[in-house]
């Protein structure tokens, strides 16, 4: 005998079982997805379900600024054009000495059989928005796979480093920030050489220069270029200029502040630059992954 | 006026319109809403009207769902909606039966402690994972989307209102 209810009474297992068992689901993706990123490919296939949903979604907007473009007045539209104009004498000088630059550059560069490096591919892409996360700092730009993007590389606006480009999808690529806090530039001091890790501030849209020595050389208003030795980012784009210093004797570490130099929250025009194209190979020590260093050195014991 | 005061009897509910608003809600918090903060959660809000008024129809289940299509419109960590609106339509199912003995504005009281409950998990979640603290404002969104909640129950019960034919004679 069964003491089953009637099939229609029937309604499925409990409340609670269907919680514990979806949360579980949930836990599992959030794990696979922070620690592994295991996830991509699911979230490739629903981000594919919820791309028509997103551009309807951008719709109004682009059909607001395509109206309101139109009413631009020809005031505005001079007004700009002088300012251009004014701006490209000024920028022809500097371009002049800056082609003299090159040029001394590379007979430099040849003198010295230095290998000449290339000038990189770009891509013009747009910023469609930014991102909903309220945790991180991201924003969505109009170009993907299809467009050539690749993961990793390195996104500039006119003035400096905007991020790195952290997620590929077919149309859209997601670009981190400089400024989030999970972001982490190597950088180098302008004045004096000295390298280091930024990394992004959260919220407050700041930069911090962590780790470094607390009698370091940086000094306030002091230019950080990227270091180049990432083979990201090339070297010397401007990322942040020094804005506060604390040295405090308790710590080992000088707590430095700093302002990104790029329009990290204004610009709506990006490059993305392609990675560099033929870095040499790597020394052989330093080839094997870091999961794989303690082995080696155990190896080496046993001799 | 409660539910329970106005008796009337509703007409079922169409799958195809809980679908629309679905829709509607996603199609709403993916607008390009550029810095604004403190954004009521409008899927979060037609999920707890549906698991009150509809229980055995929408569950944790679609909840999930939901969730995980949120996570991926927003570029958000995998499952970080899933996981909170899991447990608000948990949440909503077992008070469905209470809430509904309330006035409008009592519900909504009780809405709001379910959705600042969500976004407290959610926040947790993201903490735990290495994100940054969005600011108290991050919480204004649960009180504007528990105001909304009058005008929600009138606007999504509007189709079950109508009555199929019209009959002047009909008791109801």
């Amino acid at each position: 005998m069964d003491y089953q209810p009637p099939p229609f009474f029937s309604r499925g297992p409990a409340p609670l079982v269907r919680l514990g068992f979806f949360v579980c689901l949930a836990v599992l993706l959030m794990v696979l997805d922070a620690r592994f990123r295991y996830a991509e490919s699911l979230r490739q296939v629903v981000a594919l379900l919820v791309y028509p949903l997103q551009r309807a979604a951008l719709a109004p907007v682009e059909l607001f600024n395509a109206s309101a473009g139109f009413f631009t007045t020809q005031v505005s539209l001079k007004q700009e054009n002088e300012q251009l104009k004014a701006k490209q004498l000024l920028a022809a000088n500097q371009l002049l000495t800056v082609e003299a630059l090159r040029a001394e550059n590379a007979q430099l560069r040849r003198l010295l059989e230095a290998r000449e490096r290339l000038p990189r591919h770009s891509t013009l892409a747009e910023i469609l928005y930014q991102g909903r996360d309220p945790f991180s700092r991201k924003v969505i730009i109009d170009k993907g796979r299809q467009q050539g993007i690749q993961l990793g590389q390195a996104v500039i606006d006119d003035i400096g480093v905007v991020g790195q480009v952290t997620r590929v999808f077919p149309l859209l690529s997601e670009v981190t920030l400089i400024t989030d806090k999970e972001q982490r530039t190597p950088v180098q001091v302008l004045r004096n050489g000295l390298r280091a890790v930024i990394y992004g501030g959260g919220d407050k849209g700041t930069l911090d220069l962590s780790y470094t020595a607390a009698n370091a050389d940086v000094l306030a208003d002091d230019v950080l270029v990227t270091s180049g030795i990432d083979g990201t980012y090339p070297a010397g784009l401007p990322v942040a200029k020094v804005s506060r210093i604390e040295r405090d004797a308790a710590y080992s570490f000088a707590k430095i502040t700093c302002i990104p130099t790029a329009g990290t929250d204004q610009n709506r025009q990006v490059l993305v630059l392609s990675r560099e194209a033929d870095l040499p190979a790597a020394p052989i020590e330093t080839e094997s992954v870091a999961g794989k260093l303690p082995k080696q050195k155990r190896a080496r014991k046993r001799e | 006026m409660s539910f329970y005061e106005q008796q009337r009897i509703l007409l079922p509910v169409k799958a195809g319109f809980m679908v629309l608003t679905f829709v509607l809600a996603l199609l709403f918090n993916l607008l390009p809403w550029r810095d604004v903060t403190g954004l009521p959660d409008m899927v979060a809000l037609v999920l707890t009207f549906w698991c009150v008024y509809q229980p055995r129809r929408i569950g944790i289940g679609i909840a999930w769902f939901v969730g995980l299509v949120m996570d991926a419109g927003n570029g958000a960590l995998l499952g970080q909606h899933a996981f909170s609106y899991a447990f608000l339509a948990f949440a909503a199912i077992s008070l469905h039966r209470r809430i509904l003995w309330f006035s409008v504005w009592r519900q909504a009281a009780h809405v709001l402690v379910l959705l600042l409950s969500s976004q407290l998990l959610m926040l947790a979640v993201r903490l735990v994972a290495g994100g940054a603290f969005p600011g108290l404002s991050y919480f204004a969104g649960s009180f504007i989307a528990a105001a909304l909640w009058p005008a929600a129950s009138f606007l999504l019960l509007l189709p079950q209102r109508r009555p199929g034919s019209v009959d002047e004679n009909r008791p109801i």
